[in-house]
């Protein structure tokens, strides 16, 4: 089987903001040429590296985001490059690029060109602000951009002492990479009903923006702040804690806490069986909230004794996980229907028998240093059509004869 | 060919020849079809008479325009649910799954995010749904995947972060983790959920094929931490170890300064970046303080070496400031820097998403006028369009019923006095 975009050329200029678009093509079958400036893309310099030894072909990052492409070294601005660079694009469904806007035009590559002469091309340009603000003329970064959208407000601790959050995992790029994919992709169903080409401007800090959630929503219709808290949603107004340190000093997740009768008698249930009945004070509001056919917190939000009982249930849930470690709190809340969840590091939910289950774990031959290296894997499953890995990422330059017919 | 060849309603619309039944919900749902309707989809979402839709929490809840409360009211459903269709089913009689069967034969993509295992229990297992229409497409988005020991798991936004490794990602040095203080994998799912979508319509105009994409949001989201998994598969370096994940700080690339910086009103905060060498003698020249010139800065090496000290004397030269004056004079010099942006500063003052167009205004019959997120995608010649708000429950049940499944009058009425509707 192969992927959904079997047969379609894309044309990627290395960029920033655009190669998780490049590999998501590329994992979706398409033949994805990245071109890079002689001597590699600079985001090769980005570790981590293959046995912490810098170098263009062992980093991490390019690894991660350029699997499954082919490498093409091409000096733009040499005019043997641009010509190389126009026969490219002359083969290409879809052209890609990241470069800051009036670049390409400067050096008589812009898309409006290639568009004229071939209506069917899809071109996307994928920049921190889109294609029309003076900001995308400037330097941004996984952290300024995370900053600037208004993610990172969202994100830290009750002790507004301590700054906001970033996310680790460059995740302004994969927001910004995904919309282009998607843009990208609509694009391409259009084209199959129309023979229509288009253009397609990403901003990564709209994306970002837009990636937000209640902080974004809650300003919009009730004009309100929302502010970070520990472990749980940023708020206007305080909540109660949700994450617990569980016996083996991991962390768990209470989720939401359940509110019918029926989940009271589970919860106490629970208790009974792990002799903590008697120690748990909050039993006693359990009974209440039995007697009571459960509660409604959305409408029952401003009767003290339904917010005790809302409180006691999580109370008794966070006494449970102080006296379980966190994988046995995790998975025997969620055998008992509650939605909580435990704190797994990226490599323990990788190794974790879920993932491993459905293949989750991907291995890809890399013969240049005999090794098979695992990566992460699909994110959905397409039962046709199937998203995959092609191969390891390239070497610098490593399909330059290949692609353009010379060394 | 031209644009001559699309019948003539999807003209101007990407996706205005393409039919979804959607039986998704809240953000990690009901986001994806939101997408597909802004490119013109004819998204028809199904909704339960019996529980006035309340299997999807946010229909109704807060936030609210005024002090009127009530199912028709909720911000976040009239946001996640702009430009759709609503219908209602109670697919707990037969005759209810009978309709949703006539819906489905007219209906190019089926989408949900129920629990796995749901779909199949009300009948409509993709096996069902392939008897039905073969050329169908089926994308179910649920916490785990259709298998695995973990499949009947429940989950939403925070529990997926926390288990797919993200919520470990956000947080100090050796601290507990801070995580996510929003469903950022309600969005990514949606993203992912909405790719997966147009994939499944670019292989079908191929093959003529239909297909299931069984997603499990937490394997969307696990990965998303791609370099640190490789550090693990490839130098054995798991992230759980000391240090870790002091997410502020940048080891991917090695950076410093980077961090986000406070300044001179309480908690108001300033990102700076310095990528390298050169945009640290920058920084250095637009902050003109002594230390800044000390040697022992002058490399990256050097500069990571001493950190915290770093930090300090950064932090030193920033809580003296505005966040605006120090994010403008470093910029000015080519340093990445930013003010950590609160909600009204994007959304009310700022120029670039005004230009944007990021957050329209939709009309909702109840709410009235209200803005909603935009599209972060400009499309040259079939652009995205927002201006209608959320479905009031069944508000269309007639217009799909009658004019797209094809009802007649009689029927219509049957189904309504039997409490199908």
């Amino acid at each position: 089987m192969t992927g959904p975009l079997h047969g379609a050329r894309v044309v990627e200029l290395a960029s920033l903001w655009g190669a998780w678009a490049g590999r998501s093509l590329a994992d979706l079958g398409a033949e994805v040429i990245v071109v890079e400036p002689p001597g590699g893309h600079f985001t090769r310099s980005f570790g981590p590296f293959v046995d912490d030894q810098p170098h263009p072909d062992r980093s991490l990052w390019w690894w991660y985001y350029n699997a499954s492409k082919k490498s093409v070294v091409i000096d733009l601005a040499s005019s043997g490059g641009a010509d190389d660079f126009r026969r490219l694009v002359g083969s290409a469904d879809i052209v890609l690029e990241g470069e800051r806007p009036g670049k390409l035009a400067s050096l008589g590559l812009d898309h409006t060109d290639f568009r004229a002469r071939r209506p069917e091309l899809v071109w996307t340009s994928v920049t921190s602000h889109g294609r029309d603000s003076q900001r995308s003329e400037e330097p941004w970064t996984d952290l300024t951009l995370s900053a600037a959208s208004g993610v990172a407000w969202l994100n830290g601790y009750d002790d507004h002492s301590l700054p906001p959050m970033r996310g680790r995992g460059s995740q302004t790029i994969q927001i910004a990479g995904l919309h282009a994919a998607l843009g990208t992709l609509t694009a391409l169903v259009y084209r199959d009903a129309s023979s229509a080409g288009q253009h397609i401007d990403v901003s990564a800090y709209a994306a970002c923006n837009v990636t937000t959630e209640s902080g974004t929503f809650v300003w919009l219709v009730a004009g309100e702040t929302v502010q970070r808290q520990t472990g749980r949603h940023a708020s206007v107004h305080q909540t109660m804690e949700v994450q617990v340190q569980a016996a083996d000093g991991r962390y768990v997740t209470t989720g939401f806490p359940p509110q019918e009768a029926k989940d009271f008698r589970v919860l106490l249930g629970w208790l009974d069986e792990l002799g903590l009945r008697e120690s748990c004070p909050e039993a006693f509001f359990l009974d209440m909230g039995i007697e009571r056919g459960g509660i409604n917190v959305a409408k029952e939000s401003a009767d003290p004794v339904v917010m005790a009982i809302f409180g006691a249930i999580r109370t008794a849930l966070v006494y449970i996980a102080e006296h379980l470690s966190a994988s046995e709190f995790f998975e025997e809340a969620q055998r008992r229907d509650f939605q909580c969840g435990i704190i797994f590091s990226p490599e323990e939910a990788f190794e974790n028998p879920h993932f491993v289950a459905r293949g989750f774990p991907t291995p890809v031959a890399h013969e240049e240093l005999g090794r098979e290296i695992r990566y992460p894997g699909a994110p959905f499953q397409m039962s046709k059509s199937p998203w995959a890995i092609q191969g390891r990422p390239p070497l610098v330059g490593e399909h330059t004869e290949s692609v353009l017919g010379r060394g | 060919m031209s644009s001559e060849t699309v019948d003539d309603g999807t003209v101007g619309s990407a996706l205005g020849h393409i039919t979804i039944c959607d039986l998704s919900g809240q953000l990690a749902g009901a986001g994806s079809t939101r997408y597909l309707a802004a490119f013109g989809a004819r998204v028809i979402r199904v909704e339960d008479p019996v529980r006035q839709g309340r299997w999807d929490i946010l229909r109704g809840v807060v936030p609210h325009v005024d002090d009127r409360l009530g199912i028709e009211l909720g911000g976040a459903f009239n946001n996640h649910n702009v430009e759709k269709l609503g219908v209602t089913i109670n697919l707990r009689l037969e005759a209810g799954r009978d309709l949703l069967r006539r819906l489905v034969e007219v209906s190019d993509v089926v989408t949900e995010n129920f629990a796995a295992g749901v779909m199949a229990k009300l009948g409509f297992s993709y096996e069902e749904l392939r008897r039905i229409r073969p050329d169908l497409i089926y994308v179910s988005n649920s916490g785990f995947g259709s298998d695995g020991p973990y499949a009947s798991f429940k989950t939403f936004g925070p529990v997926v972060q926390a288990v797919c490794g993200l919520t470990f990602g956000v947080g100090r040095a050796d601290a507990a983790p801070a995580g996510w203080g929003f469903s950022y994998m309600d969005h990514m799912g949606a993203n992912y959920m909405a790719l997966a979508v147009l994939a499944a319509l670019v292989h079908r105009n191929r093959t003529g094929e239909g297909q299931w994409v069984d997603m499990s949001c937490t394997e969307a989201g696990l990965g998303l931490t791609g370099p640190d998994l490789l550090d693990y598969t490839v130098n054995g370096r798991p992230l759980r170890r000391p240090g870790m994940p002091d997410s502020n700080h940048s080891d991917q690339p090695a950076m410093a300064p980077h961090a986000l910086y406070p300044t001179r009103e309480p908690d108001r905060w300033v990102a700076i970046a310095c990528r390298d060498d050169e945009d640290w003698s920058a920084f250095v020249g637009a902050c003109g303080e002594a230390w800044a010139q000390d040697p022992g800065f002058g490399t990256v090496a050097g500069r990571l070496a001493r950190q915290e000290e770093l930090d300090r004397l950064v932090a030193g030269w920033t809580s003296s400031r505005e966040r605006d004056q120090v994010a403008g004079e470093l910029r000015e010099v080519g340093v990445p820097a930013a003010a950590v942006a609160m909600s009204e500063d994007r959304i009310e003052h700022d120029p670039d998403n005004a230009a944007w167009g990021l957050f329209p205004v939709v009309h909702h019959p109840e709410m009235g006028d209200v803005r909603v997120d935009g599209i972060p995608v400009h499309l040259s010649e079939t652009d995205w369009r927002i201006s209608r708000g959320a479905p009031l429950l069944g508000q269309h049940n007639r217009e799909v019923f009658c004019g797209l499944v094809g009802l007649s009058d009689e029927e219509f009425g049957a189904l309504q006095d039997a409490s199908v509707l």
